[in-house]
Parts: structure tokens; sequence; C-alpha cells
């Protein structure tokens, strides 16, 4: 998978879907529930239930990933953390600016 | 990631949100999403790869937006109120093109080669009969979005192209999805092809802020309806709150709901935005800076910034109620010489900024360096605390006999003068010094003696920046968005030296 900004991803455990908002600085693997999110213009099919669903991805969250500096906007919420190299993504915190338009 | 993605996230995480229209009777986040995808459909199967839109402001003006996105097309919304021959040059250089067009405004449009009309009405009859067509969107984030037609104040207009990956970029970087409290609502009175108008719609729906429409502006119906609607934010250009602040004070109505007011979009006399802040003092104000190159906003000062200025007796942080404040945080900004080289504070350079809003692109041109920095054509310098302070365009530079002279800080000192109500500083053609300055003047009640308005600018500034020529005038010349048009005073004053009965 290439994480490229603007490329979207759905997981295979949930409905969550994500946009990429900053690429990791090397090519790694998104995860969500332990599996690998694909294309989401990939087909069905792909689906499969399982994998760890405990936590979740909040429809409008940003979650990012310290260490390689990947950023995801998650644009369909659902079951199951986003995770790269087995570590969970965090949700960024909200930076309120003032309205400007 | 699409414009039409906004308002899909929106309707899918919350359906039933009003965002569209009076309290009364609005349009949720799904009903609008509804619309659109129909409208979508009817825009699919008609001419052209644009979507031009000849209108007031209405709710057709949203969902056509987001339809062109849906439907893989790029949305141009045109200045209706340019002249027919204007108007019809700009809709044959977008043919060819679908354009959605007010019906008092169709026999304007008649006779353009290429241009496939669909009456406003008509438009709105569709979508809200239409059924839901499902998504359709097929374009890609790097496709046109949005292309506006910049104000040419300076000279011809050019086709700004605004690509999705810009625009959402902004509004992701911004605002927070569905951050709004029930009960905020935006009162949008810029036209539909300014800027502002279009950001204002991605990101009251990405907000979840409801917005409510002004089909033009004027001083009454703004106050009428921030009262009746109870809105909560608004954005204004310079010359709407001058007129604004007038009404208030004349009529004594208040605005007790109103919490937010943004202005921007042009230079704002510092007495105007005291007296505001007085005027109004439950209310916080934010100065946003941004260009149509820039997705809107790239600079702004906020409320607590505003405060800060007006509470301090350091001359420092008091001035910084000039300032357009300071870079958004996706935002890089530079002040560069003329070499091109990067200025420390206090230097006065051009503004040059950086990001992944700044699209800095016309149609079949890009003015992005290869690193991505945009020459932004305004003149400006940081402080040592990082707030931008604008001297106005670079085009718009007086050089008198190699110095440069920016109009924006003889135009300040002046407006300080009891008998001034506005002024316009320009550079004349002359034999000795390539240019001299000439001041166009609007005064409160009798002129008075240039000699005294010459000494007031000499002992404020220094006599190379006390204008030479001066012009009494009833009012100067402003375009509908509050842009004051030097090119017209410019074309004056050469028309009157050419003229024998010199009057200039």
């Amino acid at each position: 998978m290439e994480l490229k900004p603007g490329t979207r991803w759905r997981s295979t455990v949930s409905p969550v879907e994500v946009i990429v908002v900053r690429p990791p600085a090397a090519a790694a693997i998104l995860l969500c529930g332990g599996e690998p999110m694909v294309d989401v213009r990939a087909g069905p099919g792909a689906s499969r239930a399982g994998g760890e669903t405990t936590d979740s991805c909040v429809i409008g969250g940003r979650y990012y990933d310290e260490p390689t500096g990947l950023e995801v906007l998650c644009t369909k919420g659902g079951s199951g953390s986003l995770s790269v190299e087995g570590r969970a993504l965090a949700a960024k915190p909200t930076k309120k600016l003032p309205a400007s338009d | 990631m699409q414009t039409s993605l906004l308002l899909e996230m929106a309707a899918e995480a919350d359906p039933d949100r009003p965002i569209l229209g009076p309290a009364a009777a609005p349009l949720t986040n799904g009903e609008l999403l509804t619309r659109a995808r129909a409208a979508a459909a009817l825009l699919a199967g008609r001419s052209g790869d644009k979507v031009a839109f000849v209108g007031l402001n209405s709710p057709e003006m949203v969902v056509a937006l987001f339809a062109s996105a849906l439907a893989g097309k790029a949305f141009a919304p045109l200045n209706y109120r340019l002249n027919d021959d204007a108007l019809r040059a700009l809709l044959a250089r977008a043919a060819p093109a679908t354009a959605v067009v007010d019906d008092e405004m169709l026999p304007r449009v008649q006779g353009v080669p290429g241009l496939d009309i669909v009456p406003r009405s008509t438009f709105a009859l569709a979508n809200a009969q239409g059924e839901d067509g499902g998504p359709t969107c097929a374009c890609s984030p790097s496709d046109a979005a949005v292309l506006l037609f910049t104000s040419g104040t300076t000279g011809e207009p050019k086709t700004a192209v605004l690509r999705h990956h810009h625009l959402t970029a902004y509004v992701t970087s911004t605002v927070d999805f569905l951050g709004s409290d029930a009960g905020e609502a935006t009162l949008v009175s810029v036209p539909p092809y300014h800027i502002a108008g279009i950001s204002a719609a991605l990101t009251g729906v990405y907000s979840g802020r409801r917005l409510v429409q002004l089909p033009a502006f004027t001083p009454e119906d703004w106050v009428q309806t921030a009262r009746d609607e109870k809105i909560t934010h608004a954005m204004v250009v310079p010359t709407m709150l001058g007129r604004i602040l007038d009404l208030l004070e004349k009529g004594g109505k208040a605005l007790p709901d109103l919490r937010l007011l943004a202005y921007g979009g042009g230079r704002m006399p510092a007495p105007v935005i005291e007296r505001v802040l007085g005027r109004l003092p439950h209310v916080d104000f934010v100065n946003a800076y941004g260009l149509t190159e820039t997705s809107s906003t790239v600079c702004l000062l906020s409320p607590q910034d505003h405060r800060d200025a007006i509470g301090s007796t350091d001359p420092a942080v008091r001035r910084r109620l000039a300032s357009v404040g300071r870079p958004l945080p996706a935002v890089e900004l530079e002040i560069r010489g003329p070499g091109g080289q990067r200025l420390s504070a206090g230097d006065v350079g051009e503004v040059y900024v950086r990001g992944p809003q700044i699209a800095g692109e016309y149609l079949h041109r890009t003015t992005l360096s290869g690193d991505g920095w945009f020459p932004t054509n305004d003149s400006g310098w940081v402080d040592e605390a990082g707030y931008l302070f604008l001297e106005g365009r670079l085009d718009d530079v007086i050089v008198r006999g190699g110095e440069n002279i920016s109009p924006g800080e003889i135009e300040d000192v002046l407006r300080g003068h009891p008998a001034v109500v506005d002024v316009a500083v320009v550079g004349a053609p002359d034999e000795q010094w390539g240019e001299k300055i000439a001041a166009f003047v609007v005064c409160r009640g009798p002129a008075p003696d240039p000699a005294a308005l010459q000494a007031w600018v000499r002992s404020r500034l220094r006599s190379t920046k006390t204008p030479e020529a001066w012009v009494f005038r009833d009012e100067l010349p402003y375009n509908e968005t509050g842009k004051l048009l030097r090119r017209v005073l410019k074309q004056d004053l050469a028309d009157a030296a050419t003229s024998p009965a010199s009057a200039a």
C-alpha cells in the first residue's frame, strides 16, 4: 500500500474509512482492527470479521503516528483502532481556530 | 480529498443537523446531500467540464458548488455585476460549459456560443424533486474544484484555479469536524464569486454551522437578518463593516446573538476597528488575511490579539490592531527582498506563503516556485513576534526618484487628520522624479488647504513621502467587494495630464 496524501483506505473489519493527510516517512502498512486496510475502490469480498475491535475510529477525527509522521482523517467511523508498525495511532487534539469566513 | 466528501461526511455523521437557510425552514445535511446528488445527475448530462454560476447568493449556489464536485466539473461563479459585454466575454472564455443563471439575469447571457444554460428555478426544482442519484464523484483530488476570476483591480482579470486538495486542506486544517455548537449560524454576505463565499460554504458544512445567506449586501438587511436569525458568526469586508457600524450608531440597534465577526479582504482603517470594538464589546473580532489564490485565509489576528492590542500601552503591541496577525498553523510565511533573499523582522518586502492550501495557479500558468512558495504580490513586514503588517499591493508602490514609497502609510497618516474621511494615494507620472505622489481626498465639510495637509504628512513622515498633487473628491471608486480601484484614479490622473485643461 502506498500511503500517499489524498489516498483513501477502508477497513476490512468494520465500516471505517480514512484519507491520508500526511504520508509516512517510509513505506508502512496501515491496519484497522489488526487487519491491513484496503483501497476504498477495491470491491467487497475482502472484508472479514474478527481482529481487534475494542476501540473505535471517529468520523472527522485525525489520527497520527509520531515516529513515521503518518496522519490520517477518518471519513467513516466504526469499530477497530488504527495502527501502524504495531503502534496504535493517537487521536490528534483539536486546535480550534477562530472562524475567519 | 474532494470538496464533496466534506458534505458526505457531515451527512453521514449528522444527517438531521440544519445547515442551510433560515431557522424556520432550513435544509439539513442529509437534504443538502440529496439535492447535491440530484443536481450532479442533472449536471453530468449537460455540456462542458465547468459549471458557471451567474446569480446572487442562494441555496442553489451551495448545491451547485457540491454538485459540481460530485459531477466531476469545476464550479465557476461569475461576477454578475460586470456589464453585459464583460459578463458574456467571461462566459465565452468558460465555454464549453453549463451555466446556472438567476432567472432575472437570463436575458444578459444569451447568445454565447457553447453555453448550455439552466435557469436557476429549473435547477432548484430538479434538485428538490430529483431522486437521490447516489454518489457520482469520479473526480480526483487534483482536479480543478473552483475557478475564480480575480478582481483585476490592477489589470486584466485572471482565472485562478483552486483544486480539490487545496480547498479541503484549508477546511480540514482550520475547522474541527462538526465542531460547532447547535444554534450557531453564519451570515454570508460576500457574493458567490468571492473566495470567502466559497470557503464559508465549505467550512460551514464541515463544522456544522448553519449558513444563512444574504442575496446581496445592504447594511439594513445585514443587521435585520443578524437579529432575526440569531446570527452568531459573520465575515464582512471593510466597507461593509463601516456601513454596518454607521447604521448601528444611527439606529441604536444591538446584535445580542453575535459572538464573532471576522473582517478581511482589504485594508481596515484603524479608527473603524477601534469604533467597532467599542460599539460591540461582547463580540470577538478576527482580522483575516487571504487571497483567492491561497484558498482564503492564511493569516489571522485572533480575538485575544485584538484584546491585547487595545488594552496595551506598549506601542509595539498596540499597533498590532493594524496587523493581519500570524500565519495559520499549516501555512509558512516569509518576507523576501527584490533579489529573492529572505528579510528579517521589520524589513519591508514581498509576502510569500507556502502550504497545502496554497494554489497560486492561474489557467495554464502556475506562479508557485519549485519548492511551493507563492509570491502574493503584497508588500509587507513582520514584527519581532511574527505579526504581519501589510503595506499594499506591490504594483501600487510608488517609485519616486528611485525611492520605493508605499501608499498605505501615507494614507494611514492622512486618515488621522480630523477633516479627512477617506483617502487614496497613488503615483502620478512626473518628468523629474519618474513618479510623484498624488492624494485623492474625501473630506468632511470644506476641503482644507493642501498646504495644511502637506504639513500634517511632513511632520509625521518625511518630505519625500509628502503628496505633491491633491485632488478632492466626494467619494472614491471601490468595487463591490470593497477593493479600492487605484487604476481608475491613476487613469484619471493620466487623462488630466494629457488634457489641455489639466485639473490635477
